[in-house]
């Protein structure tokens, strides 16, 4: 298939962008997004012409270092997946394909579609832990988890820190990320112990990271590669709240 | 020289306590005046910065990714053992140490090995205090499954995404570390050399990939954590920037390279389906807990598999094997679906497949209970093949999958260069021929956690600590050679992109230095590599410039490295005349097609010598000792 593509290039943080047309052929099915794009990036560095710049790694969806705005859509088209797991199947023979990068305050723009995400380590840094050193600790049975807790830890924790959900939230805000940390371990024994200066540290150091607020529209669950319920929102607003008056 | 692996001596499982005991360590008030660099913030990477950092050393750490988060021990798909025994089947601390030291194919060490099962259990402690949501069974205790090349269940794990949730455990204990000002994380920088003062490691020079920008870094000692060679064969399961360069470089500053022949070919990735395909896709080994590999029984068989009948099909891996069945370890599995294959028994449009089928364990526990276990895995087959394993079986090929080889290191982690550290897939230590499933994570988070920052206080109380001198003549002579070739890369403007040449490499290295390899095709990948590496200094094209993001530059780099490292490693499986593990020489084997080992002649590891790029290395021998282990022909029948 053929499809035409507009690229958003710029060739550093203090550089203005622009959308650039690319017309790419001979696109098979079997393709991942990303294979189309290293096609074009070929023929671009074959033109002597730098290529399109656009972070990836794992390319089966866990890094979290890859994610563009396709066609308006955080990750492209297919809800659940990353844009390194999008396959060209998703696309029709004549399409036009529109890539953007991530768009948010606290993730400026490096070069073409890499942005830094770093914003997200230091609200991490700011309380995203149990603090327990190296060694010392019981053995893992001492504390049973039930099983429930455990699992619904899990679906928090499988948070991959791609940043779709600032990305896709039109208030910019982290709130679905941070809240997947709180709530991992206010459901966990071991996170319990810290859970209140926890709420407060990490949504402090997000409102100082220049992500927004939360208005409860739900995109940042619609987009998720991972499909993170809102749900831990709810939880660390509890958290939270509870914190603040105790 | 003369190899001295520093192995302590007592009784096996008496040595790492007595070692302990008997090494120097750093006073508690002194560790703050040492800075340790730690290059790579994988498992092993992170876990030591986040260890030293708590006991009190200032710790630099690099990544050439934005996060420690992104690297790509994320991957991991299945799990992580220990000797927990908590299922009472059996397990023990001695019992981990023999299946490993087995499935390793007898080319390792037994007190490292023994180190690694005995710290196994304070991993997993560790790793729950942190609030790694593991799997749990309903009466809240962990749950384990079973693996490849074990016969009892030792693995623990978090759903398909073990890597992930260690990964961002060390990454959190990383990040609490990075708050204190313990550590100071670079992120995108990557490694363009060590820095070698008066023979002792002294510093790196790195680049960062956002600026382009050279630095220079001093500390009292270099521990890497940079992670295996598989994209030396451009197709893997590894992530796409994986490489090998700063074992590479550090290799030519002097660093003895181990067994680089050493590579695992994993038997359920996804079968390549196209020319432009950038890399592969593991299919976790647990699946071969509960799925069945099979092949037609009649050559070029056609049919779609459902219309296949049962007496039709042939169940190789039960077949030969009963008693491990489709659990063999991951060399055996991997040979023989390449061996049904090359009969004709393949399938798929490729013929290049075999399939792994879940219809009996549908049938037996139901889809919800398939689901519950391999949701994701499916999910991730179905959306990279457009096929749904739940109804028709997967197709599966082995592919490059992970590096045992390494730099050398002795007992204490130490290379051959002094003060340089080398931990996790980017040393050679513990998994001999072969690593058994699982046993990765247990390697990075063992050398992180609870090895190095016991054993870096027995050399850096050598030295009085707080070296940064910059300015010695070392770093500026070392800088300036970084500065000409990455000038030199640039300047060639030839009419190959940096992948046209790689994709050249990988297949000469697939077809000669892969799953099966015979003299002739070793001593034709010998003279083919430096071929293209020729090919490379004089046609690569690199656009734009060293003084910004520039991606192709950074490929170039690494494949400049793996046209040399390529090279070491076919030569290293040519000396190597026998088959063991992964490395299979057509020439040695038995009667069914196994692995013929030669202990008489080869019970030995085999540490290359850099003597420039256009000669020929030396390799020196240290022989392996088994004073607890009877070395036995591997059998899983």
């Amino acid at each position: 298939m053929n499809v035409t593509l507009k690229v958003w290039r710029q060739s550093n943080s203090q550089s203005k962008g622009f959308f650039s047309i690319y017309n790419v052929s001979d696109v098979s099915e079997e393709m991942s997004f990303f294979e189309m794009l290293d096609m074009l990036n070929e023929s671009l560095v074959e033109k002597g012409e730098e290529p399109i710049a656009f972070d990836h790694d794992c390319r089966e969806g866990i890094c979290g270092t890859c994610g563009v705005f396709i066609n308006g859509r955080a990750h492209g088209p297919i809800s659940g997946i990353t844009t390194c797991q999008l396959h060209m199947r998703r696309f029709n023979n004549g399409d036009t394909i529109i890539i953007e990068p991530w768009r948010a305050k606290a993730f400026p723009v490096i070069k073409d579609l890499v942005v830094d995400r770093t914003s997200l380590d230091r609200v991490m840094m700011s309380g995203g832990y149990v603090s327990v050193n190296t060694g010392g600790t019981p053995d893992a049975n001492a504390i049973p988890i039930s099983k429930v807790n455990a699992d619904e830890a899990m679906d928090a924790a499988s948070c991959i820190g791609c940043g779709a959900c600032v990305a896709t939230c039109k208030n910019s805000s982290a709130m679905l990320f941070v809240s997947a940390k709180v709530s991992q371990y206010a459901l966990l024994p071991q996170g319990m112990i810290e859970k209140k200066i926890r709420a407060q540290n990490m949504v402090d150091s997000m409102d100082e990271e220049g992500f927004g607020n939360c208005s409860n529209t739900y995109a940042c669950e619609a987009e998720c590669p991972k499909e993170i319920s809102v749900s831990h929102i709810a939880r660390m607003n509890r958290e939270f709240f509870k914190a603040s008056i105790s | 020289m003369k190899l001295d692996a520093k192995i302590p001596e007592g009784l096996l499982a008496e040595k790492w306590t007595n070692h302990k005991f008997k090494i120097n360590l750093v006073n508690p008030s002194n560790k703050r005046k040492y800075k340790v660099l730690i290059v790579g913030t994988g498992l092993a990477g992170a876990s030591a910065a986040a260890a030293l950092a708590e006991l009190g050393y200032n710790v630099e750490a690099f990544s050439y990714h934005e996060s420690p988060r992104r690297a790509h021990s994320i991957a991991a798909q299945g799990g992580i053992n220990a000797a927990k025994n908590y299922p009472g089947d059996g397990d023990s601390i001695f019992r981990l140490f023999y299946d490993t030291i087995k499935g390793g194919d007898y080319r390792s060490r037994e007190a490292n090995v023994y180190r690694l099962a005995e710290v196994s259990n304070n991993i997993i402690d560790q790793c729950v205090a942190q609030g790694i949501p593991f799997a749990r069974e309903y009466g809240g205790l962990l749950s384990n499954r079973s693996f490849g090349g074990a016969q009892v269940s030792r693995t623990f794990y978090a759903r398909g995404q073990t890597g992930q949730q260690l990964l961002l455990g060390a990454y959190s204990a990383l990040v609490r570390q990075m708050n204190t000002g313990k550590v100071n994380f670079h992120a995108r920088t990557e490694l363009q050399d060590i820095v070698v003062v008066d023979g002792q490691a002294k510093g790196i020079i790195t680049r960062n990939l956002v600026t382009g920008k050279l630095e220079s870094h001093a500390g009292d000692a270099v521990v890497m954590a940079t992670g295996g060679y598989g994209n030396v064969f451009f197709l893997s399961t590894n992530a796409m920037a994986s490489n090998g360069s700063a074992a590479w470089r550090a290799h030519k500053k002097g660093a003895l390279f181990a067994n680089p022949c050493f590579t695992q070919i994993h038997p359920t990735c996804i079968p390549v389906a196209s020319g432009s395909q950038s890399k592969l896709t593991l299919m976790s080994e647990s699946l071969r807990n509960d799925g069945r590999i099979w092949v037609p029984k009649k050559k070029g068989d056609d049919r779609a598999p459902g219309n296949i009948p049962e007496d039709e099909r042939d169940y190789y891996l039960e077949r030969l094997y009963p008693s491990f069945g489709n659990l063999v370890p991951r060399d055996v599995a991997s040979r023989r679906a390449k061996e049904m294959c090359d009969m004709g028994h393949g399938v798929g449009a490729t013929k290049l497949a075999v399939y792994l089928d879940f219809e009996d364990v549908i049938g037996r526990n139901g889809k919800n209970w398939v689901a519950d276990k391999y949701g994701n895995l499916f999910d991730m087959y179905e959306e990279i093949t457009g096929e749904n394993p739940y109804k028709t079986p997967m197709r599966i090929y082995p592919a490059v999958h992970y590096t045992m080889g390494g730099l050398w290191v002795d007992y204490n982690l130490m290379s051959s260069i002094p003060g340089l550290y080398v931990m996790g897939e980017a040393n050679f230590s513990d998994h001999g021929a072969n690593r058994l499933g699982a046993s990765a994570l247990m390697q990075g988070l063992a050398d992180g956690y609870f090895v190095i920052p016991y054993t870096i206080a027995d050399y850096l109380s050598g030295n009085t600590g707080g070296f940064s001198d910059t300015s010695a003549s070392e770093f500026i002579e070392t800088e300036k050679g970084i500065q000409d070739n990455i000038q030199r890369m640039l300047s060639i403007k030839g009419s190959q992109t940096v992948d046209e040449i790689h994709k050249k490499l990988g297949l000469v290295m697939w077809e000669n230095v892969g799953m099966a390899r015979n003299k002739e095709g070793l001593k034709k990948a010998i003279i083919e590599i430096p071929k293209l590496r020729k090919e490379f200094w004089e046609d690569v094209n690199i656009p734009g410039s060293s003084n910004s993001m520039n991606t192709e530059l950074e490929k170039a780099g690494r494949l400049a490295d793996f046209l040399e490292l390529g090279e070491l490693m076919a030569r290293d499986a040519l000396e190597r005349e026998e088959s063991c593990g992964g490395h299979f020489r057509e020439e040695f084997q038995t009667e069914e097609n196994e692995a013929k080992r030669d202990d008489k002649n080869f019970t030995f590891v085999s540490a290359w010598e850099f003597k420039g790029v256009e000669k020929e290395p030396v390799v020196h021998k240290e022989d392996l000792v088994f004073e607890n282990v009877k070395l036995t022909t591997r059998s899983y029948k």
